[in-house]
């Protein structure tokens, strides 16, 4: 379980983020969603101390992250898995590389033992016999798989996929929002999706986080977010043409 | 009336530019700070021999390896010209042949092999280095690198650090017998002067010290290089105009610094 307290942070004096706090379960994929601009990246970045935020807290089952010494804080990045959003493949390093990278960097693990796991990796996301391509050489789609293999391949107890089907085909963006989901489900992980993706909200939001204007300005999950009121979601989620059209009844 | 109002717009136009200068040397000693941050920031929390010996092996192919063409063509071309004008500009009866050579080896040893061929390298090297880091950083893999825990600018810019200041001597080295070799060959063949007198020109009151400085020169301008294009490219933000930007800045900072550096260690080491 991951909770967030009291984030906050401001760049140049403007606030971009304001008293964000929520809980992300085990087991659940929970989405962070709002429209562009309103934080969701800053926030992913602060819960990976890859920004220091000025204010709040983040607690991952129980251990205070931003407060652990640089040691410790190592030991709890071994748990965590992220996907990046345009992947942040390796561009030098083959695909098969690039999955095994973590496992030459972080652990011991003997050189058979490694090919086993990279290549289960690679099967898992549905890529057998491409660990020899390098990244230019593949799809968007593609990358974003063997993102989802080196996140997955330390098996994490964490996973953050910071807007997983941008720049995606409508159908391939399904994919990969199931196959995040069903990695959630078999490795009971606690997964954290950034996206502002109405089809990946519907489809796969267990636990939602509404931002806006840096603000949380609601929670809840799949069913609930088509029956709020509150207008700045209600323009979010309905500002597509056929979903407003479902909404009032044509 | 008119004097007092001239002397308070004086006072006032000093204040100003104390105010400006104040400014610049504060933003110049933060962005020297934060470059021996960047420089501090290599040595904690290091990654185990094997992973750095094994990047060492690889930029040192990139970084050495693959600029021993370019600086065998500008060695033995810049060799040849010196040699030409040398004795162009020389041409007397009273001076012997044998110091056109002479010449083209103490300018070889003391400047040209190494801070010719470092600005010229400064230009291959340094942009190469602030390109790569820089298109690392926009396509977040450098953050890639830092969520596992692994301390970016350590495993990537250290190794860079290591070839540079070990290829750069070797290359000077290479840079030396090629530039005399240049000379040789352009005074050979057009016949400004005979093999023999090219030799003995070589041979004449050599210092062997000279190419200590050579050497250190090299050492200390590859540290100038690869420090300098790391750290503008590792603190890249936006987009690929800012790593053009970077990979610019890279090449002139450096050249800069290059200049700079060479008249100081004239100064030390003559």
């Amino acid at each position: 379980m991951i909770e967030i307290k009291n984030i906050s942070k401001s760049f140049n004096g403007r606030q971009v983020l304001h008293d964000i706090s929520g809980t992300f379960e085990k087991g659940k994929t929970s989405l962070v969603i709002g429209a562009s601009g309103t934080g969701k990246s800053v926030l992913l970045k602060c819960m990976l101390d890859l920004i220091k935020p000025e204010e709040g807290q983040v607690l991952y089952d129980g251990r205070r992250f931003l407060l652990q010494e640089e040691k410790d804080k190592k030991d709890i990045r071994r748990e965590m898995g992220v996907l990046f959003q345009g992947g942040a493949l390796f561009d030098s390093k083959t695909v098969e590389e690039n999955v095994r990278f973590p496992l030459d960097m972080l652990t011991d693990m003997p050189e058979n033992e490694k090919r086993d796991r990279v290549e289960f990796c690679l099967h898992r996301v549905g890529l057998d016999g491409t660990g020899k391509r390098m990244p230019s050489e593949i799809s968007g789609g593609m990358k974003k798989r063997v993102g989802i293999a080196r996140a997955i391949v330390m098996n994490p107890k964490y996973l953050f996929c910071d807007e997983p089907n941008s720049g995606l085909d409508p159908l391939t963006a399904i994919k990969i929002d199931e196959l995040i989901k069903e990695i959630t489900d078999e490795y009971q992980i606690t997964t954290v999706v950034i996206t502002h993706d109405m089809n990946s909200v519907l489809s796969i939001g267990e636990y939602i986080m509404f931002l806006y204007q840096g603000k949380k300005i609601w929670e809840g999950d799949s069913q609930s977010i088509m029956k709020t009121h509150i207008k700045e979601l209600d323009e979010f989620v309905f500002s597509n043409h056929a979903l407003r059209q479902l909404r009032d009844g044509h | 009336m008119i004097s007092m109002d001239r002397t308070i717009v004086l006072c006032r136009a000093d204040l100003f530019i104390t105010f400006v200068k104040a400014v610049k040397s504060s933003f110049m000693l933060s962005i020297a700070g934060k470059f021996f941050l960047f420089l501090g920031s290599l040595f904690v929390r290091r990654e185990t021999f094997k992973v750095y010996w094994d990047r060492f092996i690889d930029e040192c192919i990139k970084i050495g390896t693959n600029s021993v063409f370019i600086v065998a063509i500008v060695a033995v071309f810049i060799g040849a010209v010196t040699c030409v004008q040398i004795y162009a500009n020389l041409v007397s009866p009273f001076i012997p042949n044998y110091i056109v050579s002479n010449v083209v080896r103490d300018m070889v040893l003391l400047e040209l092999s190494s801070t010719f061929m470092c600005v010229v390298l400064a230009g291959k090297v340094g942009s190469n280095i602030a390109g790569e880091l820089g298109t690392m950083r926009i396509t977040e893999q450098i953050d890639a690198l830092e969520v596992m825990g692994i301390n970016s600018a350590s495993y990537l810019v250290l190794p860079k650090l290591l070839a540079a200041v070990v290829t750069f001597p070797l290359l000077a080295i290479l840079s030396d017998f090629l530039g005399i070799g240049g000379g040789y060959l352009a005074g050979t063949l057009t016949g400004i002067l005979t093999p023999e007198e090219y030799i003995y020109g070589i041979r004449f009151s050599f210092v062997p010290y000279n190419i200590i400085i050579a050497i250190v020169k090299a050492f200390v301008f590859g540290f100038l290089i690869a420090t300098i294009s790391s750290y503008k490219g590792f603190y890249t933000r936006g987009g690929a105009l800012e790593v053009g930007m970077s990979s610019t800045a890279a090449v002139t900072n450096s050249c800069i610094a290059i200049l700079i550096a060479d008249y100081l260690l004239a100064e030390l080491l003559t």
